[in-house]
């Protein structure tokens, strides 16, 4: 059993403000989670904006510092007092995915520099290695080498660059990938072949994902845990299903009753004469 | 009633012209809330600025007609031509993004007695205003801020109050809740149904979330490709789609609870054969108030 990602005691406090009367605003207040597994898994992070779940991604990204406690990923501790890694390490076990694909890569360089340079840069490979890499991570994501060849952020749908980005963050073979709000920016009947990709990735490559969402219904389709974050506290814990179906704390149970659905409406609509 | 006839609308860019509503004959009665589904592309923001006569360049209006059935602020009926001065009034629009919509730099209340040609005493009209505003349940001090002191929450029923202080007989909503959290939407869908039925107008309202349309609607508009493919009562739309888009939308995203995923192979057999889909501009009814297109000809397939 190893574990697959645990804070300890994290908090984040940002100023706001002035030098002289700056106010302080915590992000994260206490936040302990632990998920040990054998398996691969795909945590899921949901709440409003503002509950803090973007500071959370960002710290096991290493973008943020603590300003307490640690995070441990993959029994590493990454972020936080005693993190080890270095830059190149921490990146082949820790990869992002960011919510817009079109402000991730630059419109004025073609996207498969990214995926090149990330194969040499990060996973240390010569020329033919690289070619071969990004050819499987396309792969992986339902893409070919041709189809990105060259090409342009322009050239692309929301939905293929964000398979794009998906990729890219295959290559240094990282065990865990951090995706914030990956399919907010993306037509809501193309979001299921992303979130199907994770999934797939989950079972037959053996990723974790740490999945950022406010979107429940996604979390609840692919999540084995799901951490429900208000005002940089996590209220509630647990594996995803049974959290979604039985929630103990009122703020899940007001975020899940806030859903709109399309079984039972919020309240009666009145009928109009047609 | 709103009638659009063989509506076309086209853009000019860069020489090529592409016509992004391609063909839309509708009825859209009085009273009720119309909802608007399809994906990005396929034109209903596009007939959205049409109806409200948004119309600039590179837009340009290639065909059919608008009759709006509305009677203006000085009586005479709303046409194409003059819809422009029924803006707020008769007519109003909730943009996307819309709680980025206010004027930064100007206070709020300034922006209610803005509008050209309202009562002229604008004392008057700032104490209306700020009634009205306590009643969408925003603080009356609130009227008084500038719009980066509000939350992105309260900007947006800001928005909402300035659409519908002058209880216009048709309020457009492009994707209003987009960008705001599950319970700050719902607030603001709850606020929207309840002055809808105050007020007893008509609400078009554009979204990408069929959970969205489905709490909110009378009837369910469903476009792809500049075309529609359904149109109906929203009850009668859920329970029985008729086209495989509009199955396809409905079926798109999980529920929590359900676990047979039936959507999520629906939206992977969608993912990519678009063609299929297409239809012809005509539609059929094949139930009382529900209507379906035809698949599009193959020839018209293959120019596409």
């Amino acid at each position: 059993m190893s574990v697959i990602l645990q804070t300890e005691g994290l908090n984040k406090i940002y100023r706001l403000g002035g030098f002289m009367r700056s106010k302080p605003i915590q992000a994260l207040n206490d936040v302990n989670i632990t998920v040990e597994s054998d398996k691969p898994v795909v945590i899921a992070v949901v709440g409003e904006s503002g509950s803090g779940k973007t500071t959370l991604a960002k710290t096991l990204l290493r973008l943020e510092t603590p300003t307490s406690g640690r995070a441990i990923v993959y029994d590493q501790v990454v972020a936080g007092q005693g993190a080890i890694p270095s830059k190149k390490d921490f990146l082949g076990l820790v990869q992002p995915i960011f919510q817009n694909p079109f402000e991730a890569f630059s419109r004025y360089r073609p996207v498969d520099v990214y995926l090149e340079e990330t194969a040499r840069r990060v996973a240390g490979m010569d020329g033919i290695q690289a070619e071969n890499a990004v050819t499987e991570a396309l792969k992986n994501v339902g893409l070919s080498y041709e189809e990105v060849r060259g090409k342009y952020t322009a050239q692309f749908s929301g939905g293929e660059l964000q398979r794009i980005s998906v990729a890219r963050a295959l290559i240094p073979d990282p065990k865990l990938i951090v995706a914030d709000e990956p399919v907010s920016m993306i037509d809501a009947s193309r979001r299921m072949i992303i979130i199907n990709l994770f999934k797939r990735l989950r079972d037959e490559a053996g990723r974790s994902f740490v999945y950022i969402t406010h979107d429940l219904a996604t979390a609840y389709y692919i999540s084995d845990y799901v951490a429900v974050m208000n005002k940089g506290r996590v209220v509630e814990f647990g594996p995803a299903r049974k959290v979604m179906s039985d929630p103990k704390h009122d703020y899940t149970r007001l975020l899940l009753s806030s859903i709109p659905t399309t079984t039972s409406r919020w309240r009666e609509r009145k009928r109009i004469a047609s | 009633m709103i009638r659009l006839n063989d509506l076309k609308i086209s853009y000019r860019i860069g020489g090529r012209t592409i016509d992004a509503v391609d063909g839309v004959t509708l009825t859209i009665p009085d009273n009720c809330v119309v909802g608007i589904a399809g994906e990005s592309g396929s034109g209903k923001s596009t007939l959205m600025k049409a109806i409200y006569g948004d119309i600039q360049s590179p837009m340009s209006f290639s065909r059919g007609s608008i009759d709006y059935g509305l009677k203006g602020t000085d009586g005479k009926p709303v046409t194409a031509e003059n819809v422009r001065k029924e803006w707020f009034k008769t007519i109003s629009y909730i943009p996307q993004s819309s709680m980025n919509s206010l004027n930064p730099v100007i206070r709020i209340r300034e922006q209610f007695v803005d509008f050209p040609g309202t009562d002229s005493d604008k004392k008057r009209v700032l104490e209306r205003a700020r009634a009205y505003i306590g009643k969408l349940g925003l603080p009356p001090e609130a009227m008084d801020s500038y719009p980066h002191q509000l939350s992105g929450g309260m900007r947006q029923r800001m928005m909402i109050a300035l659409a519908t202080f002058f209880q216009p007989e048709l309020i457009i909503a492009d994707e209003p809740t987009t960008a705001l959290d599950v319970v700050v939407q719902k607030d603001i869908l709850m606020l929207l149904m309840e002055l809808q039925e105050e007020m007893g107008n008509t609400i078009l309202v554009v979204s990408h979330d069929m959970g969205v349309h489905y709490q909110v609607t009378h009837k369910m508009l469903i476009m792809y490709a500049g075309r529609v493919v359904e149109y109906g009562d929203t009850d009668s739309v859920f329970a029985d789609p008729q086209h495989a888009y509009t199955k396809m939308l409905i079926d798109s995203l999980p529920t929590i609870g359900d676990d047979s995923m039936r959507g999520v192979i629906a939206s992977q057999a969608g993912a990519g054969g678009d063609r299929a889909y297409r239809v012809e501009p005509n539609l059929i009814e094949v139930k009382p108030g529900h209507f379906v297109a035809q698949p599009a000809r193959q020839k018209e397939g293959a120019l596409a």
